[in-house]
């Protein structure tokens, strides 16, 4: 990655908040999977979220597009409270994007079908409209001749690649990116982070959890690392890597970048 | 040690023809039905068991008799031309009481009407059962189960209008509240109001509007439908009603709302742990102590409307099987893209899961259209054992035995089956996994 000139003028962090989340707890049952979570996120951060296995990453950025329910605290997405409110989820997910680990494409539905449902449908856009935005989209993220195949009938990079360009037909304000290269062929992860790359090149605001340390590196303007449902350290990359504080860190650090 | 030696490919491997022996019909009978001794000594018995019941049946085929008055007469002209000892089917009676299996003792001059209703069926359900016809088609679909009333069973054209206009009060009130008060809330307003027209307004108003524009063909009782004519009404009324409302059983049973999702799982294991004779008999018999005194149900709608019931408890448990087998991911990516619950349901989750379970739906249809049988139970005249007593009972046909059901099980076999093969040509044309 370190190789690539990335693009940083557009990738400007702004005053607005994007994201506020205080004293949020969540439970599954008796476990207590989120605790005490405290952060904001403004306008055109890129933060990287990483930990071990079970330390809640997923979950809590999960959270913030109400996939999970949290039971105590606070969470403001772009002025929006979630609480039951239905409007309020609804509201919510359509101004935020989610990128799976397994893609989650409708496999009965074509590339540009699984592109235009939601504006059609949730955005009331008309058909052709959304096709035109479909289509942009997808030459972004260099697919647009697979625009009529189903998702069965693409490579894992190719089907995530249309998962990204499936939440940007939305014109998303944040982009929520849950592992999207773990479930990847090595050969694959690259397309993957040269199309995340050139998203935040544009000023997206994106909260990945990712063990893709050297994408952390290359762009984001924060890394966080949770351990045991809170979190434990966050810095700029440079100094998470290179100088890590918590001896928590300092292990995870050794045993990824160890070999 | 083993000792190895390194290499490097330098030109790669073009792909080649499997070798020739592993193809062609030879190839095949060696590998499936001669493979072994034990299989080739099963093989052999199979082809003599099939040929000791061709040998049986296929004389009794072929002294078929088609014209003669009755079942002595057929005898005689087979005695006379093969033979004392000879065997041979009967067909002549099909050919004298065909009309009886078709329509049952429906008026013979009003058999165009029957006629009619299926030719117009065939083309209200073009449009259901193949996508690349025109869209608009489903208006007449809709609109069919109305003529199709009318035409069966005669009597003023205003009848299926008001009940019609029921439907369309249901929508009207559904539009207005549904923004306000969420889909099910307003559909039970929609469906409350249209209860209350059906009840209160049906009869007076459509008495009154024939007076006023008389639009009437003769009645026809319900004790007059028999044959395939009955159970076509039932199996294709069942089938269609079944289907959605199996489908809604089966998203309640899903549901997070405990009132919902107890009501639909008492439902379905009530009326699935019930024999389905035990539901007729209720149709028959003790529906009518339930309804408001005076009302006079007609016994085929009581029959169609608890065959629909058994049906759709069988089909909320087979699409809730396809629900099962939905990776959680589907839900999440409708969810995350910001689309509502009935919004998920019908984009995203009901055409997997249905897909998922068209096998098992087609098996639970043509269970049902085999089960319209067992309305003989009530009193009805179903083709296999209503209409056969009737023939049996003429002193012409007396004793006459395997043709009746030989024909009768005929027409339910190639109904059956192309239920059948539609539904695998349906599962190969949605199939778009590619796996």
């Amino acid at each position: 990655m370190a190789e690539q000139a990335i693009d940083l003028s557009k990738m400007t962090i702004s005053d607005e908040v994007a994201v506020q989340i205080s004293n949020m707890n969540k439970w599954y049952g008796q476990f207590h999977v989120l605790r005490d979570v405290n952060m904001t996120v403004h306008k055109g951060e890129r933060i990287v979220i990483c930990g071990p296995s079970g330390s809640g990453k997923s979950t809590l950025i999960r959270c913030i597009n109400r996939l999970e329910e949290h039971q105590s605290g606070q969470i403001v997405v772009d002025g929006t409270e979630l609480t039951n409110d239905l409007k309020n989820i609804d509201k919510v997910r359509s101004e935020v994007g989610m990128v799976f680990q397994h893609f989650n494409l409708f496999p009965h539905l074509t590339i540009l079908e699984n592109c235009t449902l939601a504006p059609i449908w949730v955005r009331k856009i008309p058909k052709r409209e959304a096709e035109e935005t479909a289509m942009h989209f997808l030459s972004k993220v260099k697919i647009p001749d697979q625009a009529h195949k189903y998702p069965g009938q693409l490579s894992g990079g190719q089907q995530q690649r249309v998962a990204i360009a499936r939440s940007l037909c939305m014109r998303p304000r944040i982009m929520l990116f849950d592992e999207p290269t773990s479930a990847l062929d090595p050969e694959m992860i690259k397309e993957v982070l040269d199309t995340m790359i050139s998203l935040a090149e544009e000023g997206m605001t994106m909260l990945c959890v990712t063990h893709e340390m050297g994408f952390a590196q290359a762009v984001a303007n924060r890394v966080i690392f949770m351990d045991k449902g809170q979190i434990v350290e966050q810095n700029s990359p440079r100094e998470f890597f290179n100088n890590p504080q918590s001896e928590r860190t300092k292990l995870f650090l050794s045993q990824i970048l160890g070999h | 040690m083993t000792e190895f030696t390194p290499f490097v490919r330098k030109d790669m491997l073009e792909p080649r023809d499997p070798p020739g022996n592993q193809q062609g019909p030879i190839a095949w009978a060696r590998e499936n039905l001669f493979s072994g001794p034990m299989n080739t000594v099963l093989t052999l018995l199979g082809i003599l068991a099939v040929g000791w019941l061709a040998l049986h049946i296929i004389p009794w085929l072929m002294h078929s008799v088609w014209n003669a008055n009755s079942l002595s007469e057929c005898r005689a002209i087979i005695a006379q031309t093969w033979g004392p000892d000879a065997t041979g089917a009967c067909w002549a009676m099909v050919r004298e009481r065909w009309h009886q299996y078709v329509f049952g003792f429906y008026p013979m001059d009003l058999y165009w009407r029957p006629t009619l209703a299926f030719l117009l069926m065939l083309v209200a359900i073009a449009p259901v059962l193949y996508q690349s016809l025109p869209r608009k088609m489903m208006w007449f679909t809709a609109l069919y189960p109305f003529i199709c009333y009318w035409l069966l069973w005669g009597g003023t054209l205003w009848a299926p209008i008001v009940v019609l206009a029921g439907f369309g009060l249901f929508a009207l009130a559904f539009r207005f509240a549904a923004p306000k008060l969420g889909v099910p809330v307003s559909a039970g307003l929609g469906l409350l109001a249209a209860a209350v027209w059906w009840l209160f307004v049906q009869t007076p108003l459509s008495t009154a509007l024939n007076g006023i524009i008389p639009l009437s063909i003769r009645d026809v009782d319900s004790d007059q439908f028999g044959g395939f004519l009955l159970s076509i009404v039932i199996g294709i009324t069942a089938i269609s009603a079944s289907l959605p409302m199996g489908i809604l059983l089966a998203l309640g049973r899903k549901s997070d709302m405990l009132l919902v999702k107890s009501l639909s799982v008492m439902f379905i294991e009530f009326i699935r742990g019930v024999p389905l004779i035990t539901l007729l008999f209720t149709a028959s018999l003790l529906l009518q102590y339930f309804l408001p005194p005076g009302s006079n149900f007609d016994i085929i709608l009581r029959v169609i409307i608890l065959v629909t019931l058994f049906a759709a408890a069988y089909i909320a448990e087979v699409i809730r099987g396809g629900l099962a087998a939905l990776p959680r991911g589907q839900y999440e990516a409708a969810d995350a893209l910001g689309l509502d619950y009935w919004q998920a349901q019908r984009l995203i989750i009901m055409p997997q899961a249905l897909k998922i379970s068209i096998p098992g739906i087609v098996s639970s249809f043509i269970g049902l259209f085999k089960d319209t049988t067992l309305v003989a139970f009530v009193g009805l005249m179903d083709p296999l054992k209503g209409i056969t007593a009737v023939v049996r009972a003429d002193i012409n046909w007396k004793g006459i035995y395997w043709e009746p059901y030989i024909f009768a099980g005929t027409i339910f076999f190639l109904i059956c089956f192309g239920m059948s093969r539609y539904s695998m040509w349906l599962e190969r044309k949605l199939k778009t996994d590619h796996r």
